[in-house]
């Protein structure tokens, strides 16, 4: 199986990666070594395996549903690349 | 007497609690010589200034019955630490401060230690020669050029270097393991479940564990006692009764039983790392082991199933960089343009690919073929080693296939640059606790590491292991401060 410059393209989108033409190509070329690599795992029959989803075998816990930060919205905010008052500001979504 | 900057961590504590050093002294030193070290580009951040001044808090009112007193640490800069920056070595986080504090180094500053810097790392812990980092290579203090491993390679270095008495990394599939074996120091990575992740940039949230890195199997045991706790606030943390490990550790392993995998004998492995196995097996025969050979048959698709495993759980983990509430932000004509242009030029090339790889492995279509697909191999890689641990107590292997290679000899081939993690990837698909520790070194007198591998929360036996060999190996590293300005 080889992955096309059209199937990176796409997985970029999905991504959410922009991708110069130039880095598509060598992208699609280092994907199929890794994806030639990782074909090995075809060798092995799986049909009957439980598949592994955690290593700790733990049910998750409950708590309470409360509140245990302090007021840190400032903090917060600080961080943020573009705000206004208390929210977060992105580019316009709506017409 | 000795410079405290070469002092274990064991005899700078037992210094301190004697009061022969302060631990303004002890900060004062390791300051010094960081700030003489910068050519090995181990710091992203420094936090020298804050340090010297906590360490006189500490000596104004010292509490010597905490378990580091007044301890100056370096660590990893993927534990986000409150008010101090966290970049995870990526452009995307350059200017983010974090407001909260990582369980692991509160578990520290509890016991009274001192934050001294945040140490590189591969991007998002993404490496295995810290050359992914958006700061740039990091030196390894053993020879000029040569990597210090990865993906927490500032702190195999700062350590090596004697920049920080003792450090702590993360491994995901050998980040603590494999910078410990090529720079001849001790890095040892928990049983998942031990140490908490909460406050740690995650990479692969299912094999992601931070671990203590050291000069010697006695450190070791002390920092990992500090660090390894239940902690609510992750949800896969496991609440087990956790050992003393610096007071049981013991050199008495006699009896225990030692298995050898045959399957770790790969093609094309270096003479010199068969060597230094079978020597690591009549060590391990002289302290009173057992040596049993064993069959771990899923060996060879480890590195596969981490290939699938890692990027899909990293590519969802990174879903969260969209330069909206924090980090890096690139102007864009709509919301979309500005999430692509962000992630585009915030991120490197080896997170992007990775990224790419887990994104595909995750699409609609695909998600049987190759998630799926690696979730029941890595069941099979467990079960192994569940049945190895039938018969013997540990497993002992190389650390690595190779010692620390050149900047720049395998960073245009990722492939055999993941090859780097042939020995320490099926380790954290299994969960396991795992210890590197120096045991030689090869044609150019670069460390090599030898891995004991142990069951699921017996990081007691893995520890009293190597603490029996390293006696016997007696390794010592010949740093001759070339970078010292």
């Amino acid at each position: 199986m080889t992955i096309d410059l059209k199937t990176v393209k796409h997985i970029s989108k999905l991504a959410r990666i922009s991708l110069e033409e130039k880095k598509a190509e060598k992208l699609a070329n280092d994907m199929n070594s890794i994806f030639e690599f990782i074909e090995k795992l075809n060798e092995l029959k799986t049909e009957n395996v439980e598949p592994l989803t955690s290593i700790a075998e733990t049910t998750l816990r409950f708590r309470e549903d409360k509140i245990t930060s302090d007021n840190i919205r400032e903090k917060i905010l600080k961080n943020s690349p573009e705000k206004n008052d208390d929210f977060f500001v992105v580019p316009k979504v709506v017409e | 007497m000795t410079e405290i900057t070469s002092l274990s961590l064991f005899e700078l504590i037992k210094n301190i609690k004697e009061k022969k050093i302060s631990s303004n002294e002890a900060a004062k030193s390791f300051v010094d010589r960081s700030e003489k070290s910068k050519k090995l580009n181990a710091y992203v951040t420094e936090n020298f200034e804050n340090c010297l001044q906590l360490s006189k808090e500490f000596d104004n009112k010292p509490n010597f019955d905490l378990k580091l007193p007044g301890i100056p640490i370096a660590v990893k800069d993927l534990f986000c630490t409150n008010e101090v920056r966290t970049t995870a070595g990526s452009n995307i986080l350059n200017n983010f401060v974090p407001s909260y504090e990582s369980t692991v180094t509160q578990n520290i500053w509890n016991e009274g230690g001192i934050l001294l810097g945040k140490l590189n790392c591969d991007e998002f812990a993404m490496g295995s020669s810290n050359e992914t980092s958006f700061f740039g290579n990091v030196q390894n203090p053993i020879a000029k050029d040569l990597v210090p491993g990865g993906s927490s390679g500032g702190s195999s270095s700062a350590l090596a270097a004697n920049l920080t008495p003792v450090t702590i990394g993360t491994d995901t599939g050998g980040s603590i393991r494999q910078p410990a074996s090529f720079t001849g120091t001790v890095g040892l990575k928990p049983t998942y479940g031990s140490c908490s992740r909460y406050g740690i940039v995650a990479f692969a949230s299912s094999l992601d564990q931070a671990g203590p890195m050291s000069k010697d199997v006695e450190d070791c045991s002390i920092l990992l006692e500090v660090i390894s706790s239940f902690d609510k606030k992750d949800s896969t943390s496991i609440d087990f009764k956790r050992n003393n490990y610096s007071s049981e550790l013991t050199r008495n392993i006699k009896g225990i039983k030692i298995g050898i995998p045959k399957e770790y004998r790969v093609d094309g492995m270096p003479e010199e790392i068969e060597n230094l196995w079978k020597k690591g097996i009549e060590y391990a025969k002289d302290c009173g082991a057992e040596i049993i050979d064993i069959s771990l048959p899923h060996t060879s698709y480890a590195l596969p199933t981490y290939y699938i495993v890692a990027p899909a759980e990293a590519s969802s983990n990174l879903a969260r960089y969209d330069g909206v509430k924090y980090g890096l932000r690139s102007s864009g004509e709509s919301l979309i343009d500005m999430y692509e242009k962000t992630r585009s030029e915030g991120f490197g090339e080896e997170v992007k690919r990775r990224i790419m790889i887990g994104t595909y492995v995750l699409s609609s279509g695909y998600y049987d073929a190759y998630y799926l697909k690696a979730q029941k191999v890595r069941q099979l890689i467990k079960q192994d080693f569940d049945q190895a641990y039938n018969k013997v107590d540990a497993i002992l292997t190389p650390s690595t296939p190779s010692s620390a290679f050149k900047i720049g000899e395998k960073s245009n081939d990722p492939v055999s640059m993941y090859l780097n993690d042939i020995f320490t990837v099926p380790v954290n698909l299994a969960g396991l606790p795992a210890i590197s520790i120096p045991a030689g070194t090869d044609k150019n007198n670069y460390p090599l590491g030898l891995q004991i591998i142990g069951k699921p929360f017996d990081e007691q036996t893995v520890l009293n292991i190597a603490y029996s060999m390293e006696e016997k190996i007696n390794y010592k590293n010949n740093i001759i401060d070339w970078w010292m300005e």
